[in-house]
């Protein structure tokens, strides 16, 4: 034992080429039936475990997109099964941890904070966008169906290309700009606490994208801004602080052709949205504030 | 659809599978909309037809001699002409109660209790059409 060089998988495939030249020396002989053995036990181990997990009363289905586009043989998109013994208080996200963790290492998904703070695992779970992190399993119908943010492209299985929907935020400029600046070298911009209450929820967006693939119409419209981004100009227009000049700039962001206008008021995104952000409240005030803005009688 | 996006082979799944009550209202809104403007017309290239009834004399008028009063009469003698009535009232009921709905979602007035909205104008809808079937189809059988 003391005498085996610790595997370094940096060099593996430097060695795997090496030993192709060489005479395979009694010493590789014996690793190769090591890990072959080891390959075997975890195989067995794994299918031990799915048949416990099969078997016992307190588990949990999980049926899972599985899509890769790089692989032959996994380009059909297919459902994955899995069972997951259940614990109190399990998540969607901790239930394809265990699956990724015990069963299947390829099955690959978007994760980070798990306290729905990062905005990385929006799914699509039982037919709806659901943040995997904060949605509970005792509150899910079995078996449980996990599948890709709709109206996306897919990377591979549980994985969106998130892109176009970064371009859309950045579309409307998500950041604070004024050129109203209070007197003073060292004095801070202050808001007033109305005005703080007022875009308190618009600033709870973190960038899941739930909302954006729920809608009916960005699902049409590439172009449409989508209520994530609207959301965001709203945060920034409605902050007194910025002043007049940058409120009619991003005033006229939002009423371009496929701007505030394309909104529909389904309420989709307002129904999964995870942070409960009142987006089409949201819009359907830009859209007033627009109106009004443009609306001249004298 | 889905320019700058290309799922291709799993194109189909991820579909919704359960719609909300915003997106049934969305859906609905739009069908009756439809089929009021479908109506419009027929009712117009219908009605365009009797228009030699107005350079009649009164005593034919009087009788229900005139094309007006034929065409009419026609129509109400078929019962499927009797149920369509029904159903366009209904669908103008829906379409009255939801763009109210719609209007005070505009105007950003109990935007919570949306889908509560779009329920009450469901049932209404269904209450006034039951209502009217003895008005309507009376005489039909």
């Amino acid at each position: 034992m003391s005498t085996q060089v610790p595997e370094q998988p940096e060099e593996s495939t430097e060695s795997a080429a090496e030993t192709e030249t060489q005479i395979p020396s009694k010493g590789d002989a014996r690793r190769e039936e090591k890990r072959r053995r080891a390959a075997e036990r975890r195989a067995q181990k794994q299918a031990e475990e799915a048949e416990r997990a099969a078997a016992d009363e307190d588990t949990i289905e999980l049926k899972v997109f599985r899509y890769d586009p790089e692989v032959e043989g996994k380009q059909e998109p297919r459902f994955d099964t899995f069972h997951v013994p259940f614990t109190k208080g399990m998540t969607v996200l901790d239930a394809l941890m265990y699956a990724r963790d015990t069963y299947d290492s390829s099955l690959t998904f978007r994760h980070s904070c798990r306290q729905a703070i990062c905005g990385s695992d929006a799914m699509f779970v039982n037919g709806s966008q659901k943040l995997a992190c904060k949605t509970q399993i005792s509150e899910l119908q079995e078996p449980i169906r996990v599948e890709p943010l709709p109206h996306a492209e897919v990377t591979k299985d549980l994985v969106i290309e998130m892109e176009h929907f970064y371009e859309q935020m950045h579309a409307v400029e998500p950041y604070f700009q004024t050129n109203e600046l209070p007197d003073g070298e060292l004095e801070e911009q202050r808001q007033s606490r109305e005005n703080r209450e007022k875009i308190k929820m618009s600033t709870r967006c973190i960038w899941c994208s739930a909302c954006m693939s729920s809608c009916n119409i960005a699902a049409g419209d590439n172009e449409y801004l989508g209520p994530a981004a609207i959301n965001k100009a709203y945060r920034f227009a409605m902050d007194e602080r910025e002043g007049e000049d940058i409120k009619q700039k991003r005033l006229e962001i939002i009423e371009q052709e496929h701007g505030v206008w394309r909104c529909q008021t389904q309420f989709s995104c307002t129904e999964v949205c995870p942070k409960d952000i009142p987006l089409t409240e949201h819009i359907q005030e830009l859209k007033r504030e627009a109106v009004k803005n443009n609306l001249k009688f004298w | 659809m889905s320019q700058s996006y290309n799922r291709g082979l799993i194109e189909d799944f991820s579909r919704w599978r359960e719609f909300s009550a915003g997106m049934w209202a969305w859906i609905f809104h739009k069908f009756t909309g439809w089929v009021l403007v479908g109506y419009l017309f027929t009712h117009i290239a219908v009605l365009s037809t009797a228009i030699p009834a107005a350079g009649q004399e009164a005593a034919v008028l009087q009788a229900g001699d005139d094309v007006y009063t034929q065409t009419i009469v026609t129509l109400e003698e078929l019962l499927l002409v009797r149920i369509l009535e029904v159903g366009l009232l209904a669908v103008a009921v829906f379409h009255i109660l939801n763009g109210t709905r719609l209007l005070l979602v505009d105007l950003g007035i109990g935007l919570e209790s949306q889908d509560k909205s779009f329920y009450a104008s469901l049932i209404l809808t269904g209450a006034i059409t039951v209502a009217s079937v003895p008005t309507f189809i009376a005489g039909a059988f």
